[in-house]
């Protein structure tokens, strides 16, 4: 096996210095009778080019040279190279994490600029090292909130991604924590009246998503007044991030559960993806996951460690803020490098063009369908009502290579036949032409509102 | 340093200060496309929305962040640079090859929305994987989502409590015994569970007496790790999964270990019901600084209505498909599928060993770990006798005598070129030294390894200052975690 850096007789020298007779020796604290005597039923060993062979004929089965109009919290932007040159030097890719900082200070100072970089973005002043992705991330938000505030319930927007609620209904289901829905209104946006008849004395925090599942922009200033007023803390997940390099933040919340996948991490059927939790100073002890910390050494000299590890399973066991271990470092690096590339002024110019491509296909769109919530901005994504089934419309699209929007029956079939449509810096204005022109074919040629307010906006 | 060994040396390393130091007005590494459609104005499309300032991003050009982040990476050790014996963690060789698969542009460019039509090379990779990894362990059905060990333990316990819940009560504790990983206990508390401390015996394994003492019906399951965290396979395995089923309770093993088994023996032959995988330890996946990890979870027959939503599922047409209605399952815990490219690296590696590669794997791993036992065994103290398999623990008893401890002894291996065992875990030891070679290293860098270790032993009786100011050889010498903790400098801000 060509992993493996032993010859025959290295096994048998080694064998000897323990003093075994065999391997089996070595095995026989497991009783005989559970011992597997036969070789497991898996693929036999393969060449490398074997490997790489299958690999890519699975590469061809999974929608190679396919043109797609969807995000719903996963989000094809470009990549720099220099992103997968720098995260693939071993010192970066094979190291542990980083609790004997002396040999791990690569990975600290980059975890530090991370945090300090997110820090930037949201508005917030502190950042962790990583979740698992934007849903757990919202999860342990929400708990986060109830250890902060003493309160047990959650008031959740409809409008947050509905995987994601899932996800929190999934970690809250033990932990005595009721959740209370709030829908949206006609722009798209939290329905505000329902939202103040469904705060409570004890109301932990309200979670929102910004720009929402639909894209939509909430008012967060708003949102968070109502919460705070009545003594709730605000949450707000961001499931898109290259908004923030448009959007103003949600300088008004009081934790932010994102998703940093846009910044530079491949789509990948779903993940790996990076999830982080930033908040105000003053909750950081209640915050889950990993931190490094600024510090110095015996000499004086500036170094980084993992901090306030008091706070997690290691230390505290059951009494910890979470069980996460493990999270994403590897993947929050490559978000790390992303901004770095394209920093102060191209985070800017990249959500610009998002925002002018968005804003282009929806027009185009609004001639011939309905575009839904025209009455509150939206950063990259639009909801388009259809009279033909988006299934089949998108059926129509797959054999040009296209991959329509997602369809929101079996999220929000109050919407009818709708799909939820996103572009990004990446989508050409041939590929959203070609779509329109495809959807076209069973609408009617009548003009929306949302056309006439789109073109106003402009 | 007494005796110099061959496998590391001083070598110039940069000084390198943070991206915000090198930052100034105008510079950039980054070129848009010019836009194809019209120009929008972002203050009428946005208004109050709109963002104005990114405070202080910094604007570097790309040679500056090719050189911050590569010279950030020499101040790490890696396995790509040697021994990283961490106890329980599994740093094996991360193979080449699973990296390039895992960027093949379909599978790195698949959106997890896209048709299942056209998905059918990532489901045809998640279901060869989730069959592997069932006949690897012997369980009945798998589950992928979970993104790492602790949120496997977590989808685990959820399905624990779905069973007993759907049998009419959910019951109260989880038992753990004193030798378990941290997350155990905290998992077991998020799927409100309250935990009760199970005693190890004088061999390192549960007390099969205390168990059948502990058991109850208000006991949901036992969370065991096997091997457990002493590298000690627990013996009476049969009859603790039987104390466990005879009072209805299950049997949860975390599969930590698992890299002293694969091949040799399968936990769903010796009595167990649940389990978690970690891909990023048994099945090399990288650990990349920490993560991204991976935690699939199997379970037998009877937990299987239980596991998350969805799950891949042969359609009448021979295509994959995933299935949503899943009306007892525990729900979703995590968006989508799981960290899919990690499926795609452990699936290579899988293929790349077949079942000899993986069994050698196992009988490599072992052999090492007992090969360096026997090196130290005299040198150090050994507080349990018992038979290792892929990993040995020691303790800093005699070294202790000195005033060192199992940290110092730690510190001071870094400038012998390793990376530190495991220090003072598992618990159940005091002053720990857990060592885990994996079958990635060769002879020569296990005897470089014992070489060291022995240097050290007599360094501590000779000149255990050396050893109590150690690393001398690295960049920053011992950090000031305290001062770290007590006034917490989170993030960089400009002067």
């Amino acid at each position: 096996m060509r992993y493996l850096p032993k010859s025959p007789a290295d096994r048998e020298a080694i064998l000897k210095a323990i003093g075994a007779r065999s391997i089996d020796d070595l095995f026989a604290p497991i009783p005989a009778e559970y011992r597997l005597n036969r070789d497991l039923k898996i693929p036999r060993q393969m060449a490398e080019s074997e490997i790489v062979d299958w690999f890519r004929l699975r590469s061809k089965e999974n929608g190679l040279e396919y043109t797609n109009f969807l995000g719903a919290g996963a989000y094809v932007h470009y990549r720099p190279v220099i992103i997968d040159s720098l995260i693939s030097r071993g010192e970066f890719l094979t190291a542990y994490t980083p609790y004997q900082a002396e040999i791990s200070q690569g990975t600290l100072q980059a975890i530090f600029e991370f945090q300090t970089m997110i820090c930037e973005l949201t508005g917030m002043e502190v950042a962790n090292a990583s979740m698992y992705d934007g849903s757990t991330a919202a999860a342990e938000a929400a708990m986060m909130a109830v250890r902060v505030t003493g309160r047990s319930s959650v008031v959740i927007a409809k409008s947050l991604h509905p995987e994601y609620r899932e996800v929190v209904a999934t970690y809250a289901c033990h932990q005595g924590m009721p959740l209370a829905t709030v829908g949206f209104a006609e722009t798209g946006r939290l329905n505000l009246q329902e939202l103040e008849q469904a705060i409570t004395p004890d109301t932990a925090c309200v979670l929102i998503q910004s720009p929402n599942f639909f894209g939509t922009i909430e008012d967060v200033a708003t949102i968070a007044e109502l919460a705070h007023k009545n003594g709730a803390l605000l949450v707000v997940s961001i499931a898109e991030a290259v908004s923030l390099g448009i959007v103003e933040p949600p300088r008004d919340a009081d934790i932010v559960a994102m998703e940093a996948q846009s910044f530079g991490v491949p789509v990948g059927f779903g993940g790996p993806y990076c999830g982080v939790i930033a908040t105000r100073e003053k909750f950081v002890r209640q915050m889950p996951g990993r931190l490094a910390g600024q510090t110095t050494d015996r000499n004086g000299k500036r170094g980084f460690v993992l901090t306030l590890a008091t706070r997690e399973q290691h230390i505290r066991r059951e009494k910890a803020t979470s069980n996460i271990c493990t999270n994403q470092a590897l993947v929050a690096l490559m978000v790390n490098i992303f901004m770095a590339v394209y920093g102060k002024v191209g985070l800017k110019e990249l959500a610009k063009q998002n925002l002018s491509k968005t804003a282009y296909a929806a027009d185009q769109f609004g001639r011939h369908a309905r575009v839904l919530f025209a009455g509150a901005p939206r950063f990259n994504e639009f909801v388009v009502q259809t009279s033909e089934d988006p299934y089949v419309i998108n059926s129509r699209l797959l054999g040009h290579k296209l991959v329509g929007g997602l369809p929101l029956r079996k999220f929000y079939p109050e919407l009818g036949k709708a799909a939820l449509w996103c572009c990004t810096e990446m989508t050409t204005r041939t590929s959203i032409d070609t779509a329109v022109g495809m959807l076209a074919e069973s609408e009617a040629e009548e003009p929306s509102g949302e056309h006439a307010a789109e073109e106003v906006a402009r | 340093m007494k005796r110099m060994t061959r496998k590391a040396t001083r070598h110039v390393n940069h000084n390198e200060g943070l991206i915000f130091e090198k930052s100034s007005p105008g510079k950039a590494a980054w070129k848009l496309p010019p836009l194809d459609v019209p120009e929008v104005n972002t203050a009428k499309l946005l208004g109050t929305a709109e963002r104005k300032d990114l405070g202080h991003m910094p604007e570097v050009s790309e040679i500056e962040i090719i050189r911050h982040f590569t010279r950030l990476s020499t101040w790490n050790y890696a396995i790509d640079l040697g021994m990283y014996p961490l106890g329980s963690c599994t740093m094996k060789y991360n193979p080449r090859v699973n990296e390039v698969v895992a960027r093949l542009e379909g599978l790195a460019n698949g959106h997890p929305y896209q048709p299942e039509k056209i998905s059918q090379g990532a489901l045809r990779i998640i279901k060869t994987l989730s069959e592997c990894l069932l006949e690897i362990t012997g369980m009945d059905a798998i589950t992928l989502q979970p993104a790492a060990g602790a949120h496997g333990e977590l989808t685990g316990l959820l399905m624990v409590r779905a069973y007993h819940d759907a049998k009419g009560n959910p019951r109260k504790k989880v038992l753990i015994p004193d030798s378990a990983h941290g997350t155990n206990p905290a998992t077991a508390a998020m799927v409100g569970y309250s935990v009760e401390n199970l005693k190890s015996n004088a061999r390192g394994m549960v007390e099969v007496a205390a168990l059948e003492a502990q058991m109850n019906d208000d006991v949901a399951a036992l969370m065991l790790t096997n091997p457990n965290t002493l590298g000690v396979f627990e013996q009476e395995i049969h009859k603790i999964a039987q104390i466990m089923h005879a009072k209805g309770g299950l049997l949860y093993m975390d599969g930590a270990n698992m890299n002293a088994l694969v091949g040799k023996v399968r936990p769903g032959d010796f009595g167990v019901d649940v389990m978690h995988l970690n891909l990023h330890k048994t099945f090399s996946t990288p650990h990349g600084g920490g993560g991204p990890g991976s935690g699939p979870v199997a379970v037998n027959q009877p937990l299987e209505p239980f596991l998350p939503k969805p799950v891949v599922i042969s359609k009448s047409d021979g295509t994959l498909g995933f299935e949503y209605e899943r009306p007892q399952s525990v729900g979703r815990v995590r968006s989508f599928y799981g960290n899919f490219g990690m499926f795609v690296r452990a699936l290579a590696y899988i293929l790349a060993n077949g079942p000899d590669g993986l069994r050698q794997t196992t009988e490599d791993a072992v052999l090492n770990a007992n090969y360096i036992r026997k090196g130290l065994e005299g040198v150090y103290d050994l507080p349990y006798a018992t038979p290792s398999m892929h990993e040995v623990v020691f303790s800093d008893k005699l070294q202790a005598k000195r005033g060192v401890r199992t940290m110092d002894i730690a510190k001071r291996l870094i400038d012998y070129g390793f990376h530190p065992y495991t220090t003072a875990f598992p618990l159940i030891v005091p002053g720990a030294l857990m060592i885990e070679p994996t079958e990635s290293e060769d002879r020569e860098e296990m005897d470089l390894f014992v070489e060291a270790m022995k240097s050290i032993a007599e360094e501590v009786e000779e000149d255990p200052q050396t050893v109590l100011d150690a690393p001398h050889t690295t960049r920053v010498s011992r950090l000031d975690e305290t001062a770290a903790a007590r006034k917490p400098v989170l993030r960089w801000k400009p002067e």
